[in-house]
């Protein structure tokens, strides 16, 4: 039965060539922009570490004067000064924990008579690569003695390692960062987790490369390195940030279950209720966000993408409305047909499932072309000045989402016209004619 | 022309009617909403900025000595004074559209509380700051040289002067109606007095309403004023960028020296919201196009369905500009309550986006400017299926179909 109304169908939709293309390309100009606005949107809001999200939390206290202090309303700050993070990270209360500041470091060349170049680096302690499963192709991370200790010690990325070194092993090797030289222990695997959830809020962008160099945080501060992002409360003197009244300092814990994060809450608010009793701290409140609910927190996905997705399917909504129109007068336009098939003996249920084949078809040929469209859509994203254009691909989960969102509209657009056309009395139309 | 029996003959055709009114209305309201933000963009992009814009070059260096700066800087502008062409050269700590903020909060009085303070973004400008970068002095002075010399930086934050130079915007949001020259701009334990008023200059970062809250202090050279900012006539611009760049990173080849002409930096700055607004623009277009063929389709079908009643009503007399009259009647009604729908759907998701999104209201026009579009939209696409109507000849009446 489906063959016959299958050809059925492509008979219909050769008779008509230009509504049939009409419709085709309609559908397939909405689920082009669809597809490609949500394609760069589900990059944008995707998990950063899918395997360890749950576990990784963002903690926050609030060091500020009393000064604009609103009990209950005012959140904690989004950074922390650093007596704070250096006494989190001593204590030891979670599995894992780091503090971290983005930086820029100055790398110079190898080979004389070129020129130095700055690259994105971190400034972070110990934990950092076993808490968010950087994974190294040379050596390892640094221990919490060389934290302490300010080892001239440096990890650095694939792609720098690709460029200094040509992609050999570059461990035990020296480069020289913002004027120190540094030991090189370590060359991670290509390693960009996108967003880049650690550089929210430190002043870093959100997606794109990965960092180039990572370094134990004393030790980059002792080499004058500066975080990218600084906020003080009064005026200080900011070449000694560590006892400046300024933060800038992101902390993450690796809690592994909700007892934990409970537990390490606890341990957060009596840590702020000890500061305020020895009268560092005049705000209570305090904050342990998990890392899904840090993103949505700092706004990750920029409001632009967000509006381009919902114009998108706007567009695709008035796109199925037109659809529906056009084929309701295609459909409509062969009631004589419809009525010879009723007359001889066609139910009202095989009538419409022949428009619901058609309208099937008109929506399959309009997810390939919408494919074609969302492609070149993705094209044209990726050759925008936007810091995540080098991202937007077509992967198989929305090569597959394209078919089924051409398939659904094709057959709500269908629905009706098929619903009108089951319904047509089968005398009325062979009087006519 | 008669009304009534248009709306007899919609009323047989309810379905592709109410399709055709949707369709108005949902392409009205997303075509305000998207012209609304176009709009909202290009305001943005072509914010005023009262500097030299076509004659400045930046040229950044980055990871110099810090100790060296007192003797590097002077070496460092005597060198760029002396490319062909130039005519005014200085050092600053920021540019604006840079996106290196040196961000401050200041209030009127000393005891101003914390959310009390404006937020501005400070400039230090090194001696000649005000001809390199072309500020336009409104009120009061520039800084004289004494001033430049004496103010020092060291380690603090801001600068070590007693005088400061506002734009009109900090000067209009601090003491509105007020005459600003002599006030005192505090933050405990400093103190600055406006010396001047110039006109708005934008900040290093444009992310509010607040867009040219900026503030001047001079500077003696210091590690902190890394942008050397060549001013000359736009036609020699490009080529000085170039030889300053190639000059400085010369004279200091532990830094990483990067020229860009003032222009490349303000097109780079706003070049997302620009991308943006031509895709609005491009998703405007495509969607009117899909509506009026929609029309053109759903009208067609319309008149093939009645080329008989046509045909009786020209062989009782109607002219061929009666019937173009009655399809274009028809067209106009069915927009006209697609409009109404439309707007109020506008409207609507104009209150969502202000809820949702940073999004001011929609002013008053856009819903009737994007009418009259729907309007002319359905008026043309009517035209090409009201016209083959007009031209069914009454002897079509005679025949069966």
């Amino acid at each position: 039965m489906f063959d016959y109304y299958l050809n059925l169908a492509l008979r219909s939709l050769r008779r008509n060539r230009v509504l049939t293309a009409l419709m085709i390309i309609t559908l397939a100009l909405g689920i082009g922009a669809s597809i490609t606005t949500l394609t760069v949107l589900r990059l944008l809001s995707g998990d950063p570490l899918p395997q360890k999200s749950a576990q990784l939390f963002y903690a926050q206290v609030d060091p500020y004067t009393s000064d604009g202090y609103v009990p209950g309303k005012t959140k904690p700050q989004r950074l922390m000064a650093y007596p704070d993070a250096m006494n989190l990270l001593h204590a030891h209360q979670a599995r894992r924990q780091a503090a971290m500041a983005l930086t820029d470091a100055k790398i110079a060349p190898l080979r004389a008579g070129e020129h130095p170049f700055f690259s994105n680096g971190v400034m972070t302690t110990a934990d950092f690569f076993t808490m968010f499963d950087a994974p190294f192709r040379y050596g390892g991370g640094w221990t919490a003695d060389d934290d302490e200790n300010r080892a001239q010690v440096v990890v650095i990325s694939d792609f720098l390692n690709d460029k200094l070194f040509g992609g050999a092993s570059s461990v035990g090797r020296t480069i020289r960062v913002n004027d120190h030289d540094l030991r090189i222990i370590g060359v991670l695997k290509p390693w960009a987790p996108q967003p880049r959830f650690y550089a929210q809020g430190l002043g870093g962008r959100s997606y794109g490369d990965g960092d180039a160099v990572f370094l134990p945080l004393q030790t980059a501060r002792a080499a004058s390195m500066d975080p990218q992002n600084d906020d003080c409360w009064a005026v200080a003197d900011t070449s000694k940030l560590e006892t400046a009244p300024c933060i800038w300092l992101g902390f993450w814990a690796e809690l592994s279950s909700d007892g934990e994060a409970a537990a390490y809450r606890r341990f957060l608010s009596n840590y702020v209720q000890q500061q305020i009793a020895l009268g560092r701290f005049s705000r209570p409140e305090v904050a342990l966000s998990d890392l899904p609910q840090w993103l949505r927190d700092e706004k990750v996905v920029p409001d632009d993408v967000r509006l381009q997705a919902g114009l998108a399917f706007g567009f695709l909504l008035i796109c199925v409305v037109n659809t529906v129109g056009l084929l309701l007068a295609k459909c409509l336009r062969r009631s004589q047909e419809i009525g010879v098939r009723r007359a001889l003996g066609a139910t009202r249920r095989a009538i419409f499932a022949q428009f619901m084949v058609e309208a099937g078809i008109v929506g399959m040929a309009g997810g390939l072309l919408g494919l074609v469209f969302a492609e070149l859509g993705l094209w044209c994203i990726r050759h925008q000045p936007a810091e995540y254009a080098g991202l937007a691909h077509l992967d198989v989960h929305m090569f597959l989402l394209t078919f089924l969102v051409a398939l659904v509209a094709s057959m709500i657009a269908g629905l009706l016209p098929a619903w009108r056309a089951s319904l047509l009395a089968p005398g009325s139309q062979l009087k006519a004619a | 022309m008669e009304i009534r029996p248009i709306l007899a003959s919609l009323r047989k055709h309810r379905i592709p009617a109410i399709l055709i009114v949707l369709e108005i209305a949902l392409a009205c309201a997303v075509l305000c909403n998207a012209v609304f933000m176009i709009g909202q963009r290009v305001v943005d992009i072509h914010r005023s900025n009262a500097i030299d814009e076509q004659g400045i070059g930046v040229i950044t260096v980055d990871g110099a000595d810090p100790k060296m700066a007192s003797s590097e800087i002077p070496r460092n502008l005597a060198r760029l004074r002396g490319i062909a062409g130039v005519q005014a050269v200085a050092v600053t700590n920021t540019v604006p559209l840079s996106n290196n903020n040196w961000g401050w909060a200041f209030g009127t009085n000393p005891d101003t509380r914390f959310n009390d303070a404006v937020n501005v973004s400070a400039y230090f400008l090194g001696e000649g700051g005000d001809k390199a970068l072309g500020l336009q002095l409104l009120q009061g002075r520039f800084f004289n040289p004494d001033e430049y010399a004496d103010s020092k930086r060291g380690t603090m934050p801001l600068v070590d002067t007693h005088v400061v130079i506002v734009t009109q915007s900090v000067a209009e949001r601090m003491w509105p109606g007020q005459p600003p020259l002599g006030k005192v701009l505090y933050s405990k334990p400093l103190a600055y007095t406006v010396v001047g008023v110039v006109a708005d200059v934008l900040r290093p970062f444009v992310n509010s309403q607040r867009a040219w809250n900026s503030i001047f202090f001079p500077l003696s050279p210091d590690s902190a004023l890394s942008y050397y900012v060549v001013r000359s006539a736009p036609q020699d611009r490009d080529r000085i960028v170039l030889q300053a760049q190639q000059a400085l990173s010369e004279l200091d080849p532990i830094a990483v020296v990067k020229g860009h002409s003032f222009t490349d930096i303000r097109d780079k700055y706003f070049a997302d919201m620009s991308s943006m607004a031509w895709m609005l623009v491009l998703v405007c277009v495509v969607m009117l196009a899909v509506t009026a063929f929609g029309i053109v389709g759903l009208t067609s079908f319309w008149v093939q369905q009645r080329r008989r009643q046509i045909g009786i009503r020209r062989a009782v007399g109607a002219t061929r500009g009666h019937i173009m009259q009655y399809f274009q009647t028809e067209n106009f009604l069915l927009s006209s309550a697609g409009i109404a729908l439309g707007m109020v759907l506008a409207f609507a998701i104009n209150l969502y986006l202000m809820h949702h999104y940073e999004m001011t209201r929609m002013p008053w026009f856009y819903p009737p400017g994007g009418a009259i579009a729907l309007w002319l939209l359905g008026q043309l696409a009517v035209l090409g299926p009201a016209r083959r109507a007009a031209a069914v000849p009454p002897v079509v009446a005679t025949r069966s179909v």
